[in-house]
């Protein structure tokens, strides 16, 4: 009897996760999206209530998401978190991290489990669409190859039966497949969910080539015992842009991280100053009306329609200081996780793509 | 069961033999017929090999900079460190308690005891490197020792009866949540959130708490399974042989992603939680299927003499029957414990911060470290063998004190 | 239980009992209040999940299956790029952990036979060899073994330039193990198949002539009718093909890795040795705790009816163990099977790990995630019940015996 009831019992299970499954497949899915995503106004006032801007962000990633020596989290993706959290609630430390996986980003923004999503994403449109609401692009990326300088390889072309190592469940994955497919090429693909793993297994020798971000390569090319052993190819595949991305339906909320995130930008214009954590209290106290402006010091030109205080611009930029700053503390010149020239992230009177529009 | 169990009958294996024995040992056991000795010299030459392997990394490649500089990790995580007394507070109360059931209950509680102050006091002299090395941490595991004996001093006073002990536990599992957590909105003690918890703090809540809450759902399970009300009997099979068909990180996925997409938005469940009612679920499947031998194992005529001294069906499962099948499944649960308190590592995949995680994430907080793999995974694979070894030597212990497999 | 009800029923005067305390039209009762409150329960479950999905715009169709998956896998049993779809990546990944696990099973039982027997040794060394590998695996969680496979052995094996090699025959390096590989040629397919046919009559010949001896108790010289089939069939086989059924792919260094050949991949090779590993050491516990279950008088009297050590073991200890050691063995195979979810850590492509990166991909992680566990419970569904009636099958055999 009962070892009839075990096949029984896992079919009827079966049965169950099937039906639960299938039936409402013809349900029109956009439509509903708006009925219960959060209400203008309702994850500010959570936060509020809360105390903490929660953020869905990463430990493992030198320089965008890790920890530091006493395990505090740092990072250039946990900077704009710091910069809301300082815009909201005054307070750049009332912010909650929660680490989640490549696999886990889609489902904790689509459930509002978090309030930001600031994990590395790549603004694409079909997560777009299923996510949330990507807000302005902070980090624009591309996914290059990066190879041993002794290898020879100098183009996709000379990587025809290579094995590349790469991250699963990324928007990379899926342009190296298809960008080999396109040249004709074979190639051994060896996946691995985390990056860790993926940069180990590189400089271990199991594989002749890795691919990702261009941004990942070269931190992860800083970190190699030799750094010189290892080249990042000049071509790019892909475009990347790394977008904060914040849950459907909060319109309200939506703006305010724009806002923060347009601050920290012009904040970096040196026609306002430029504005860095060192002299935001310098320029309030002086009379540079375009640094105060951008401030919110000089006017309100929004900011309380959208719920925010008048300093809270200011809080954000004393927490973490300008675009640049947050830049070079990890990633510039003297950056604490590794260099990498700012490139397409020059501020755009440097002729880069770091842009926001005008506060009036 | 009395405190005599305790006394060392392996003494007499541990004394070394005399050289004449010696010898007479080394014929009888290494080279009694002609394969055996081929064998031991074989066995020999590898173990001379992989020990010189094994040593000369240990103490001269081996780069140990991600284990000593800041081992605090391993144990608390990102724990904030102005709050870090709430969790050595919770240790002094579970040292406090341990030393309690020691003076109440003698025995086995005996082993637990010495094997938590000899641990304690290993990481109180160590020198460690971070703020590990402060003394104020040294001076802090050092003091836990006198704490389990002053327990144990106030454990063995007449007036103090298990149920006291018990009842310490009990209050002890019902505060530390508190304690680390934070009460209410922070205002009687600010709020350290669960996302911040790791390191061997999260592995042993994960373990201690998986099991806990999964013995009386277990129970339930198992009694349901027996249950003559078929839907309760076919939904209790379906439950179990459903969470034992599948492998434990489905489960924990299950709990932590899917789950949350069905939640209404403005009920979060917090990760920690979410990861726990996985392990809840799975553990209490086992912990059922555990019961259920032990259930069988009780006499029918037990159940007969029960009814015939005029105890209904539930006086008699509650009475009768669950106190003498749940006292023969003690020793299978701690075995349950101790492949849970392992498993806790496929918590990983749900990037809960428990250790083997803490672990990958130190590898990546320097780039030094990153190629210093080997090294991290070979110290939290010892930090493992050596608890699940004490563990299960405390086990062994435990199934000759209560006489189980002797009746 | 019902002798004990009948017996309270001839106590009780039947005819006095109110409807509310009689036992049977309580328990009816019971039995709808608990199905009405369960499939209730279930309705109201399944409704909320249902309303919940429609709310978040989760999709919950199986629309996508056939949409071309776009990812690479980077092992498949069966062919599969990126064009392929995600309905074929997750035959792939379900391949992959079959693969793995029948392979798993066959090596950790040997293995795990193997130390079992050795913790037994009279040989105190090589007792104590088998005690530390048990003890050293047992109390390791599984996916830390793994890492340390993968990460700290497998991969530092020497890159492809400087293989270990046994010259034509095998190659390990850090890409995987490259053995020379017998595969048929283009006639080879005719002494296969004439190969099978001939084994299948050789068991036939060797069950019926088996039995043929054990009814009339005469020699009937199976053994050496299933051999002599067998050989007939190759010599046929062989003929058919024209004598070169096989021809030997040996592995070649070309570009950047080795072409040709059986390759193992080190992510598969990595999980299958920490998967083998670590069974085989709760395996070998199975089997000794199987063989010390044997009565000591059934080895004496064994040796007292003349049977030498090998008949012994073969003929009264190991089917006697086997009772206790079956039951045990089939959850370490559903455990190996389950483990190799573990997959995930070290690349290997299988189920869940697959299913991982779809769900990722789609973004439809209810259906799929529905898809991997029924597919895990079919996995351990037919495993227990091929298990189970192998096992009842020498209980009972074993009673008759």
């Amino acid at each position: 009897m009962r070892k009839l009831l075990l096949p029984l019992a896992s079919l009827i299970i079966l049965a169950m996760l099937l039906s639960a499954c299938g039936a409402p497949t013809t349900s029109d899915e956009p439509a509903v999206i708006e009925v219960t995503a959060p209400g203008y106004g309702e994850v500010l006032t959570r936060v509020k209530e809360r105390g903490r801007v929660v953020c869905a962000g990463r430990t493992d990633l030198l320089g965008f998401g890790y920890l530091d020596d006493d395990g505090r989290n740092i990072g250039f993706d946990i900077d704009l978190c710091r910069a809301v959290a300082a815009a909201v609630l005054g307070d750049p430390e009332a912010i909650e991290i929660v680490p989640v996986t490549a696999a886990e980003r889609g489902p904790v923004i689509q459930t509002g489990e978090v309030d930001i999503l600031s994990r590395n994403v790549t603004w694409t449109s079909s997560r777009d669409a299923q996510w949330g609401n990507f807000t302005i692009t902070m980090f624009y990326d591309g996914q290059g190859y990066m190879v041993r300088a002794d290898s020879g390889i100098k183009s996709q072309d000379d990587m025809d039966g290579a094995s590349v190592c790469v991250t699963s469940g990324t928007t990379t994955e899926k342009n190296l497949a298809a960008d080999f497919r396109e040249r004709g090429l074979d190639f051994e693909a060896v996946i691995f969910e985390d990056t860790s793993s993926v940069y180990n297994a590189f400089f271990e020798g199991r594989c002749d080539v890795t691919t990702s971000d261009r941004s990942q390569l070269a931190a992860v090319q800083a970190g190699a015992d030799n750094p010189a052993d290892y080249v990042i190819l000049p071509m790019i595949i892909s475009k990347e842009p790394l977008t904060p991305v914040v849950p459907h339906g909060d319109d309200q909320w939506f703006d305010i991280v724009k806002l923060v995130m347009y601050a920290l930008i012009n904040a970096e214009n040196p026609a306002y100053g430029p504005i860095t954590q060192a002299t935001v209290d310098d320029i309030l106290a002086s009379d540079n009306i375009k640094g105060k402006t951008v401030l919110g010091a000089e006017g309100d030109w929004g900011y309380s329609s959208l719920g925010l205080d008048a300093d809270a611009l200011a809080n954000a930029l004393r927490a973490v200081g300008n675009y640049g700053e947050v830049y070079n503390r990890y990633m510039g010149p003297e950056g604490i996780a590794f260099t990498l020239p700012r490139g397409l992230n020059e501020h755009w009177t440097e002729g880069g793509l770091i842009y926001a529009p005008p506060i009036k | 069961m009395t405190d005599s169990g305790s006394t060392q009958p392996e003494s007499a294996n541990i004394r070394p033999p005399s050289p004449p024995k010696l010898l007479v040992w080394l014929r009888r056991n290494l080279f009694n017929s002609w394969p055996n000795s081929v064998l031991t010299l074989l066995a020999v030459g590898s173990i001379y090999f992989v020990g010189r392997a094994v040593l000369e990394w240990a103490f001269f490649t081996a780069d140990w900079r991600p284990v000593t500089n800041n081992p605090m990790l391993y144990l608390v995580g990102q724990y904030p460190r102005d709050q870090i007394w709430r969790v050595g507070a919770s240790l002094l109360l579970v040292s406090f308690l341990t030393g309690m059931s020691w003076g109440e209950w003698r025995g086995i509680m005996r082993t637990f005891a010495m094997l938590l102050a000899g641990g304690l006091a290993v990481l109180g002299i160590i020198p460690a490197g971070g703020q590990m090395g402060s003394l104020a941490v040294h001076v802090f595991f050092l003091i836990n020792v006198p704490v389990i004996f002053l327990g144990f001093l106030l454990g063995s006073r007449k007036f103090v009866t298990g149920s006291w002990v018990l009842g310490g536990w009990l209050f002890s599992f019902l505060v530390i949540p508190f304690l680390l957590r934070g009460i209410g909105d922070g205002t009687v003690l600010p709020t350290v959130e669960t996302s911040l918890w790791g390191g061997l703090l999260v592995t042993l809540i994960l373990a201690v708490g998986g099991i806990l809450l999964s013995f009386p759902l277990g129970v339930l399970l198992a009694l349901g399974r027996r249950s003559s009300l078929p839907v309760i009997k076919i939904f209790c099979v379906m439950f179990i042989e459903g969470i034992r068909g599948v492998p434990l990180v489905t489960i924990l996925f299950m709990s932590s992603i899917i789950l949350a997409l069905f939640l209404p938005p403005d009920l979060r469940i917090d990760r920690l939680v979410r990861a726990l009612i996985g392990m809840t679920i799975f553990s209490a499947a086992y912990t059922a299927e555990n019961v259920r031998g032990g259930l069988q194992a009780v006499p029918a005529g037990q159940i007969e003499a029960a009814k015939a001294v005029g105890l209904n069906n539930f006086q008699t499962t509650l009475l009768v029957v669950l106190p003498q099948a749940l006292r023969a499944v003690i020793p299978a649960i701690v075995g349950q414990f101790i492949s849970l308190f392992k498993d806790t590592t496929l918590a990983i995949i749900v990037a809960i911060n428990e250790l083997l995680n803490i672990g990958k994430s130190i590898l990546q907080s320097d780039v030094e470290f990153l190629q210093l793999q080997l090294e991290v995974y070979v110290f939290i694979a010892a930090v493992f063998w050596v608890l699940c070894y004490l563990m299960s030597f405390a086990s062994r212990r435990l199934e000759t004190a209560l006489g189980i497999g002797e009746r | 239980m019902s002798s004990s009800n009948s017996h309270r029923k001839s106590l009780t005067r039947e005819s006095a009992i109110p409807l509310w305390r009689d036992e049977r039209a309580l328990t009816a009762a019971a039995q709808v209040i608990s199905a009405i409150i369960f499939i209730g329960a279930l309705i109201w479950v399944g409704v909320n999940l249902l309303e919940a999905a429609k709310q978040r715009g989760l999709s919950l169709g199986f629309d996508f299956i056939n949409d071309p998956a776009g990812f690479p896998i980077s092992e498949a049993v069966i062919p599969y790029d990126d064009s392929y779809t995600f309905g074929t990546a997750f035959l792939v990944g379900l391949l992959n952990t079959l693969k793995i696990s029948i392979i798993g099973i066959v090596l950790a039982t040997v293995l795990g036979t193997i130390v079992g027997l050795a913790r037994l040794s009279t040989n105190w060394l090589v007792s104590r060899i088998a005690l530390a590998y048990i003890e050293l695996h047992r109390n390791i969680p599984l996916l830390v073994l793994l890492f340390i496979w993968y990460f700290a052995i497998f991969n530092k094996l020497p890159p492809t330039q400087e293989s270990l090699e046994v010259p034509g025959l095998l190659y390990i390096n850090q890409r995987g193990l490259y053995l020379s590989w017998p595969r048929l040629t283009e006639t080879g397919s005719l002494f296969a198949v004439s190969l099978l046919v001939g084994l299948i009559l050789a068991i036939i010949a060797w069950i019926y002539l088996r039995r043929l001896r054990k009814r009339s108790g005469h020699s009937t010289y199976y053994a050496g009718v299933s051999i002599a089939i067998i050989l007939m069939s190759v010599v046929l086989g062989l003929a058919l093909s024209e004598w070169q059924p096989l021809w030997i792919d040996t592995p070649v260094f070309e570009g950047f890795n080795f072409t040709g050949g059986l390759r193992l991949t080190p992510e598969f090779t990595a999980l299958l040795v920490g998967l083998v590993m670590y069974t085989a050491a709760f395996i070998a516990e199975v089997v000794r705790g199987g063989i010390q279950a044997v009565d000591l008088g059934q080895t004496e009297a064994a040796k007292a009816v003349g049977l030498k050590q090998m008949q012994t073991l073969g003929l009264v200890i190991i089917p006697q163990a086997m009772r206790v050691i079956i039951p045990p063995l089939i959850s370490q195979f559903l455990n190996l099977t389950k483990n190799t979810s573990l997959a995930l850590a070290i690349g290997y492509a299988d189920l869940f790990n697959v299913g991982r990166i779809m769900i990722n991909q789609a973004g439809r992680a209810v259906p799929i995630f529905g898809m991997i566990m029924v597919t895990y419970l079919i996995i351990s569904l037919i495993t227990s019940l091929i298990l189970n009636i192998y096992n009842r099958k020498i209980q009972i055999s074993e009673k008759s015996a």
